[in-house]
Parts: C-alpha cells; sequence; structure tokens
C-alpha cells in the first residue's frame, strides 16, 4: 500500500528521532530528543503543558520546523528541506485536538477532498474508501452530514476517519480528547483501541494515563524539552524513576 | 412626581416635538410647487423605457465591469499581500495605499486620459471605464479579502497540509471558500459603493447609448428645467441599492446565528 520508498529499507522504525532541537525564538522547547517509534508500536507521549510534546509531534511532519536534528520518517530526512514533504504527509495521519475538519464541506467530502486532490484517486474509489473507513470510526449513517450538527466526539471521530482515508503508515494524535466535553471522551477512546488492536503505528500525545496504561505498548514522559523517561506503561506510570515522572503524575491522577 | 410619570412625561413631549415639526414643515412647504417640479408626472413618464433600458443597464453593466476586475484583481492583491516573498508584500501595500487614498475622480482621469495620452493608446471606453472604477475598487476588495483570508483558523490550514496538500491546493479548496463567505457582507457594501461610483464615469465623456443613471438625470434637468429626471433616477438607485443593503442585512444575521 504505498509505502514510503525508504533510503534503507530494512528500517524496523516508523518514526526515528535524532537530536531533534527546537527553538521558538530564544526559548528552546525541545532540547536534544532522542526517540523511536517501531512499526506496529502504539507509543503515547505523557508531560507537563509546555513540556514541548506537542511541539515533538508537530515537527514528524513538519507542522514546525526543526532547528536541528533528523527526523527519519520511513527512512525519509522531514527535518531536511529538500524532503517530498507534501508526500511524506500523505503517509502520516494527523489528528489535531481541535479537530480541525473542513466546516464547509460535508462529512463525505472532508473525507474525499485529499483523496482525490492528492492521491488522484476517481471519486467512485474515494467515496467507497470514505464509506469503509466511515464504518470503522461507526459513522456511516453521518456521511451527509456537515461538521457543525455533529457532537465533539463525532467530530473528532470524523477527523480520525478523514486521516484514515488516505490509507496512511502510521497516525499522530495531539491530545485528541483535550477539546471534548468528559462524556464525549470514551467514544473518541475506543476508536482509537480499535486502530491500536488493528495494529497501526500511533503516537498519541494525551493526558489520559488510564489510555497510556491499557494501550500504550510504551510511555514516554517528557519534561522541558528532554525525554525524562521512556519504557513500559507499568515501569514508566507504576514505577517511574525520576523524581520528576513521580511529581507529574501524582498531580495528574 | 414619581419616576414612571417623569418618564412617561418625557416621552410624551418627545412625541409631541416630532408631531408639531411634521406640521410647520407642511403648513410652511409649498406643496403644490413641489409636487409641479420634483414629481412632474407627464416628465416622468417620458423618460421611460430609456432610464431602464439604457441608463440602469449602463449603470449595472459598468458596476459589474469594475467589480469583476476588482474581485480578481484584489484577490491578487490580498494573496500578495499574505506572501513570504518581501517585494510582493511590499508592491501591494503601496499599491493598496494609494489608490484607497485618491480621489476616485482622480484615478478615472488618469486611466481615461493620462494613460492613453502618454502612451497612445487607444483605448475601448469599457475597457477605460473598467480599469477606472476597477483599480480603485481591487484596491478597498483586496484589504477585505485580506482580512477573510486570515479570518480562517490556521488549524484549516494545517490540517489541509497535514493531508499532503500543497500550499496552494490547500488555499484554492480550504481557506479560500471559507474566507470568501466570511467576507460576503463587507463584499456587497463594496458593490453598493460601486454602484455610486458609477456616477463618476461621466468625465469620460458620453454619448446618449453609454449614459449611466446620473448623467441621464442631469442631461434631462437642462433639458426640461426640472428637478424630475433627478427624482426618478434617485428611485431607480434605491431600487438597486436597498434590496442589497438588506440582503446583506439578513446574511449577517444568519452568519451570526451559525456561529
Amino acid at each position: 500500500m504505498g509505502a514510503i520508498e525508504t533510503g534503507n529499507p530494512g528500517d524496523q522504525y516508523a518514526i526515528d528521532v535524532r537530536g531533534l532541537r527546537k527553538r521558538f525564538g530564544t526559548l528552546e522547547v525541545l532540547r536534544g530528543i532522542d526517540f523511536r517509534v517501531a512499526r506496529g508500536e502504539v507509543v503515547c507521549v505523557i508531560g507537563p503543558s509546555g513540556s514541548g510534546k506537542s511541539t515533538l509531534l508537530r515537527c514528524i511532519n513538519r507542522l514546525e520546523v526543526p532547528t536541528s536534528g533528523q527526523i527519519l520518517v520511513g527512512g525519509v530526512d522531514v527535518a531536511d528541506a529538500d524532503a517530498d514533504i507534501d508526500h511524506v504527509r500523505t503517509r502520516i495521519g494527523m489528528v489535531f485536538q481541535a479537530f480541525n475538519l473542513f466546516p464547509h464541506l460535508s462529512v463525505l467530502d472532508n473525507l474525499t477532498l485529499a483523496q482525490r486532490r492528492v492521491l488522484k484517486r476517481t471519486r467512485p474509489d474515494a467515496v467507497e474508501v470514505a464509506r469503509q473507513t466511515l464504518e470503522r470510526v461507526g459513522l456511516a449513517d453521518k456521511i451527509s452530514a456537515y461538521p457543525a450538527h455533529l457532537s465533539g466526539g463525532q467530530q473528532q471521530r470524523v477527523a480520525i476517519a478523514r486521516a484514515l482515508a488516505m490509507h496512511p503508515d502510521m497516525m499522530l494524535f495531539d491530545e485528541p480528547t483535550s477539546a471534548l466535553d468528559p462524556e464525549l471522551v470514551g467514544e473518541v477512546l475506543a476508536v482509537m483501541r480499535g486502530l491500536a488492536s488493528d495494529g497501526m503505528t500511533m503516537m498519541v500525545v494525551t493526558h489520559e494515563i488510564g489510555f497510556a496504561r491499557d494501550v500504550a505498548d510504551r510511555v514516554v514522559f517528557l519534561d522541558e524539552g528532554v525525554v525524562v523517561e521512556d519504557g513500559a506503561p507499568s515501569q514508566v506510570l507504576d514505577t517511574p524513576q525520576h523524581e520528576r515522572t513521580r511529581r507529574f503524575l501524582q498531580r495528574v491522577r | 412626581m414619581t419616576r414612571r410619570q417623569r418618564q412617561r412625561l418625557i416621552r410624551g413631549g418627545l412625541y409631541a416635538a416630532f408631531v408639531l415639526a411634521v406640521v410647520v414643515v407642511a403648513a410652511v412647504a409649498d406643496g403644490e410647487r413641489i409636487a409641479q417640479f420634483f414629481f412632474d408626472v407627464d416628465i416622468a413618464r417620458q423618460m421611460f423605457p430609456d432610464v431602464l433600458i439604457v441608463a440602469a443597464r449602463n449603470t449595472l453593466l459598468y458596476t459589474a465591469l469594475a467589480f469583476s476586475f476588482g474581485l480578481a484583481f484584489g484577490l491578487v492583491l490580498a494573496l500578495m499581500r499574505l506572501s513570504r516573498v518581501g517585494p510582493y508584500r511590499w508592491f501591494a501595500t503601496v499599491y493598496i495605499e494609494v489608490f484607497r487614498g485618491l480621489p476616485a475622480l482622480l484615478t478615472i482621469f488618469l486611466v481615461g486620459f493620462g494613460i492613453p495620452l502618454a502612451f497612445r493608446v487607444e483605448w475601448h471606453v469599457l475597457t477605460r471605464i473598467t480599469l477606472g472604477l476597477g483599480l480603485v475598487a481591487a484596491a478597498y476588495m483586496a484589504e477585505t479579502l485580506r482580512a477573510g483570508i486570515e479570518g480562517v483558523p490556521t488549524g484549516q490550514m494545517e490540517a489541509a497540509r497535514s493531508l499532503g496538500m500543497s500550499h496552494g491546493q490547500a488555499m484554492a479548496s480550504v481557506v479560500l471558500p471559507q474566507g470568501l463567505r466570511l467576507v460576503i457582507p463587507p463584499m456587497t457594501n463594496e458593490l453598493v459603493l460601486l454602484i455610486k461610483d458609477t456616477s463618476l464615469l461621466f468625465v469620460l465623456g458620453t454619448t446618449p447609448i453609454t449614459k449611466e443613471l446620473t448623467k441621464f438625470g442631469r442631461d434631462l434637468l437642462s433639458q426640461t428645467a426640472s428637478p424630475t429626471p433627478l427624482i426618478v433616477v434617485g428611485l431607480v438607485y434605491l431600487l438597486i441599492t436597498v434590496p442589497m443593503t438588506q440582503l446583506v442585512a439578513v446574511l449577517e444575521r444568519r452568519n451570526r446565528r451559525s456561529r
């Protein structure tokens, strides 16, 4: 299914971040990050606000341009200005905190726009893919609705479907449930659980510690722009090695 | 006197003052003379159908030409102002400041006579009209369109780019459709202003078939020595502009409700 032609086909990592630094003016938000996500792995990134976790995620599909370092996505260095970033982005699904559905388009058109413009799928093909992905997030009946008429949870599920319709190799989630009313969080997490059990490579920035514990293969704790802790959920969440991690977990519980 | 009684008294006084003013105006005004000069039915009747099929038609044609040109060029200017390329931004900024700062009449003279004189070009009258009004309209519309584009949340561009769309694709199919919707009310106001500005075009010289409403009315004023033609063309203007401003009000109300 059109994986990126990799420089190194044996590359087992979907995402391989090396020495990543990101500075906004004088503020250094990421201060040398080394970080890997294997194919099929689900990694949750936790950390206090301002720790740089969203910036890290946004660097991976170059919504933020790294100051220095390497970010290999399927072997292509997206930190390199010569990378064909539009092509790499078609392989990376992105889900935002604020959903960012296109409000002037129906659910169907939200899902088919990029399929047709970017992947050059025919309209019948794109519609068929849209149907299947909406089925997968449990919203097949909303295909002709407009975003404004959906609940927050439904909007976020449509946003997930929009990303999935591109048949990406991996999915990035930037605090996908933080903008939702508490009673709507469950339906979105359920969809994400489904994706994880289907073997999707996922990197999730989240405050949902319970989700991280149940679903993640690995949990990464980020603070002040560095990776403080990186390991299995039980290890990072239950027996953290660092004082900073312990303090953070006490606060969010 | 209670507070409520005093309020009632004040309101009653305001009503009385208004009625008194109407009565005084009615008593002082010479109704017969007004009817004779401003509402001369015979003169008004002679103006038809030309006031509609020639004058109003020309007003609408000139407006449509200038608006189309202004919209297209204004969009280019708006995108230039938002460009990452410095010189594009500077050019657009200077252009907008210059043409918003000059009287429209001066621009019409410059385009209508100055350029043809300097470069010895024979511009068709419609070209001169389109450019004379359109160059100024573009400057105003560029600022409105830029505000519309900037009014679309940045998350929209990011979502589109994350799906692999190029900047141009994202602009054309995600940002612009939303930005244009935001500016429908102010753009309709631009249109109304443009309709009225067509009255300046007489300075380019007219033939009987190129007269717009104001010139048409003025010529009849001197022929008939009656202001009735001005009243008639005024009513035709209102017939065009009032529905538009009302439409804007409806759109604005609907916009506010859908948010």
